[in-house]
């Protein structure tokens, strides 16, 4: 059976994916080691500990993220939590960035490494040139290639791969991208934050709810319709005599329906992504492709997906797993 | 909307009519009282709010006639307040009470409530934020915590409490349905 | 403190080319770094100026390096990277994926959208045989005077963003194509309008990004005209200009006369202004609240 990976931003969260049938869950500590650094959210080391204990009572794993870039002089706050994932009992550690990578293969030989997708390794000689050097045993693709792309480097490398099947999706290469910090000083590869909150101002006008984050309007949502999450990659904008969402419409990632052509494609690993969403959604997500991939496994037919409600924009996407995306 | 796709329910207006004339002063001091009680039981709460308990917010149930200002570091404390009339806060989460206590009860997802235009936030969003996941790690239950805290009264108001979320079709008690594959 | 002339990022024509490079020949800068960075179906267009360029370049004296692709998918752009390398040039690597092509040892460069934020990226990188790193664009000043320490202490020289549009992010979507209601495979090279990239302003009609092919851009033109003493105090040893259509020579003349102190960024600003798009400029990454921010007291 495919494996499923689900997203726990509080201790309450990864007991609901593990209940809700979730094979591995992947989670971060509270601070700017991990991409999802948001208020409120993550895990302590003793949280994580507690939550690694209770994943392992019940058969399922434990992957942590450490997938920000560390900080010039602040490299001990990544070295300290890398430490901390392998004694709370981590069955991998998600890693994006080169200096944090040869840190872990020296000091910590022994603690199983991902490549994170903040990594964007995109083509086999990327992901050969990971493996062969940090001993990566897998590799999160980013959000930029099709099917039959994934199945091509599948043939060409040695190590799993993991893909996103369900939740927000990032348009750009990830780890690959400064818009946030342009408009907010604050980005994922620094701060584990894209378009933070601290800098996002919703106020409720005579057209809609304006989004502004930092100086900048990102999007007007008109009363009545669905409002998107204050990214700035899925604004609208106006370029020339064109308005709309230059980059990408308000939607979310929903490849249900390809995971038999994932699993063809030689895919180990399905990801859902949602670490800042509800103990609810998780739930509901996680038993939802749970069932999927069982009837995957068995070769039935797939249980039609009833999710968009959840999505961003309501509206779910194949993404660039179909070539007319580019 | 809801998980389940269906429609938020409204709080019917008989309650709505019921509770407004309830004294604002006493409502409060229960509240902060209850609150109080609720984090003592949930120490990870607070701690989780971590440097975002000092923001105050103002949860503002656009179908109930008042609206509740919490300030969690004081203790917590909560005070109610006609809508127009409410004292400033850092943000401000606006919505269907259904919506509100669905959402703290893990019935709802707050981004989906979000997403379908049924929460508001305004202001201060990382304090929102904050305060949505560490009330949603909390796992709370408002129901239980109010039996008790009633002692003996507790079996009578259980009773009552499920009577009412039957006719409002408020999501007055926790639900964590579990999946069959643990 | 040097000044390197970057991949220029638009598409243009052949002839366009040909006349940069030649002008770039003369220019005050010590090195420059050429070739495809954005898009691998421009290629064809102009790559027969590519030895032009490099022969009048070298021959005036300068160091030239050839720039990977940003984003390496396909196969065809694998192969192109190979062959690339195989052509002996000093490479620079803006995407890491070349880095498996490389032989053992061999030397490169690392480019600015190569994820260099720490030392111990620096560090990896010198043993794999970097000389020379452009940070990325979004670092902080601390951050930079970090690694430039780091790359002295092993050896590789540390450049920084000096001037030209922010290269903020690279997509496997083509905007250019997407704003023209076109797939990527029939984009009819539409990026070749705009030779500085597409302007992409806000709802209330603000400037904020531009769009280039499968790049995004920042709209202002960022500068680090007002932080050069902080720079070569926190031992940087290049500035790196990136091309524009307009006056690009005289800009980089300027930015020369203002690292020998013969002019001011004050004095400078008129010329670095008039040449950028909308003459907006910033300088916010290095030291502001963020990168659009601008400020002339750094």
């Amino acid at each position: 059976m495919m494996e499923l990976v689900c997203p726990a931003g509080t201790p309450a969260s990864l007991r609901a994916a593990v209940d809700a049938g979730a094979h591995a869950v992947y989670c971060g500590f509270n601070d700017e080691t991990n991409a999802r650094n948001f208020p409120g959210l993550n895990f302590s080391p003793e949280e994580l500990a507690e939550g690694i204990a209770y994943a392992h009572d019940r058969g399922a794993k434990v992957l942590v993220a450490l997938n920000t870039f560390p900080r010039a002089g602040g490299e001990v706050l990544w070295h300290r939590a890398l430490a901390n994932a392998e004694s709370a009992g981590a069955d991998a550690v998600i890693l994006a960035d080169l200096g944090l990578l040869d840190y872990a293969a020296t000091h910590h030989p022994n603690l199983r490494r991902h490549l994170s997708v903040q990594a964007a390794a995109a083509n086999p000689d990327a992901i050969n040139f990971y493996a062969a050097t940090f001993g990566v045993r897998r590799v999160v693709l980013p959000r930029v290639l099709t099917v039959d792309e994934i199945r091509a480097i599948n043939r060409e490398i040695d190590v799993e791969t993991e893909v996103f099947v369900f939740g927000g999706l990032c348009v750009m290469a990830e780890g690959r991208c400064s818009l946030s910090s342009y408009a907010t000083g604050r980005s994922p590869n620094m701060n584990g934050v894209c378009s933070p909150a601290s800098h996002v101002v919703y106020s409720e006008e005579t057209d809609g709810l304006r989004a502004r984050l930092g100086d900048f309007t990102i999007h007007r949502t008109p009363k009545g319709q669905p409002a998107p999450y204050p990214t700035l990659c899925k604004g609208c904008f106006t370029s020339g005599e064109q308005t709309g969402h230059v980059f990408e419409d308000p939607v979310s990632l929903d490849a249900t329906q390809l995971i038999p052509a994932l699993a063809k494609a030689g895919v180990t690993a399905l990801k859902i992504e949602g670490r800042q969403r509800s103990r609810a959604y998780v739930a509901e997500v996680v038993r939802s492709f749970r069932a999927a991939v069982e009837a995957q496994a068995a070769g039935l037919p797939l249980p039609q997906g009833a999710l968009a409600r959840l999505a961003e924009g309501q509206a779910g996407t194949t993404g660039a797993y179909a070539k007319t995306w580019r | 909307m809801t998980l389940d796709g269906t429609e938020l329910p409204r709080c019917p207006r008989a309650i709505a009519l019921a509770m407004r004339p309830l004294p604002l002063p006493v409502l409060g001091v229960a509240l902060t009282q209850f609150a109080r009680r609720v984090t003592d039981s949930h120490p990870g709460l607070l701690r989780r709010l971590g440097p975002y308990a000092q923001r105050t917010v103002l949860i503002d149930p656009t179908d109930l006639p008042f609206a509740f200002w919490l300030d969690p570091e004081a203790g917590p404390r909560i005070s109610a307040h006609r809508r127009h009339r409410a004292p400033a806060a850092d943000a401000r989460i606006a919505g269907p009470v259904a919506a509100l206590i669905g959402m703290l009860h893990g019935r709802f997802d707050g981004d989906a409530l979000f997403f379908s235009r049924d929460l508001t936030i305004e202001g201060d969003t990382e304090a929102v934020l904050a305060l949505r996941n560490a009330l949603d790690d909390a796992e709370l239950d408002l129901s239980e915590e109010l039996i008790r805290l009633s002692g003996p009264a507790g079996a009578l108001l259980r009773r009552l409490l499920a009577g009412v979320e039957r006719v409002s079709g408020l999501p007055l008690h926790r639900d964590d349905r579990n999946g069959g594959f643990a | 403190m040097d000044l390197t002339i970057g991949p220029n990022q638009f598409f243009w024509s052949a002839e366009t080319v040909r006349d940069f490079y030649a002008r770039m020949a003369q220019a005050p800068a010590a090195r420059v770094v050429l070739g495809e960075l954005v898009c691998s179906k421009r290629l064809p267009f102009w790559e027969n100026e590519i030895p032009v360029a490099i022969e009048a370049l070298q021959a005036a004296g300068k160091q030239v390096a050839l720039t990977t692709l940003a984003l390496i998918t396909l196969k065809r752009e694998r192969k192109l990277t190979a062959e690339l390398i195989e052509l002996g040039l000093p490479v620079e690597i803006n995407d890491l994926s070349a880095l498996q092509l490389l032989p053992e040892g061999r030397e490169f460069w690392a480019g600015p959208l190569v994820n260099v934020y720490n030392t111990g990226t620096v560090q990896f990188l010198a043993r794999r045989g970097a000389t020379r790193i452009c940070l990325p664009p979004e670092l902080p000043l601390e951050s930079v005077a970090v690694l430039a320490q780091a790359g002295r202490d092993c050896g590789v020289a540390v450049e920084v963003w000096g001037h030209g549009r922010l290269p903020l992010a690279v997509s496997g979507r083509c905007y250019h194509a997407r704003l023209h209601d076109r797939a990527k495979d029939s984009c009819q090279f539409v990026c070749g309008e705009d030779p500085d990239g597409r302007d992409v302003e806000t709802l209330d009609g603000e400037p904020f990004l531009a769009v280039n092919g499968i790049q995004t851009l920042s709209q202002s033109t960022a500068t680090a005209a007002w932080h050069i003493e902080a720079l070569r105090e926190a031992g940087v040893s290049s500035l790196r200009l990136s091309p524009q259509s307009r006056d690009f020579p005289e800009v980089v003349a300027g930015y020369a006369a203002l690292i020998a102190g013969q002019t001011t960024p004050a004095a400078l600003a008129d010329t670095l202004r008039d040449s950028a798009p909308l003459g907006r400029l910033s300088n916010g990454f290095l030291t502001g609240p963020c990168g659009a921010d601008f400020s002339e007291t750094a």
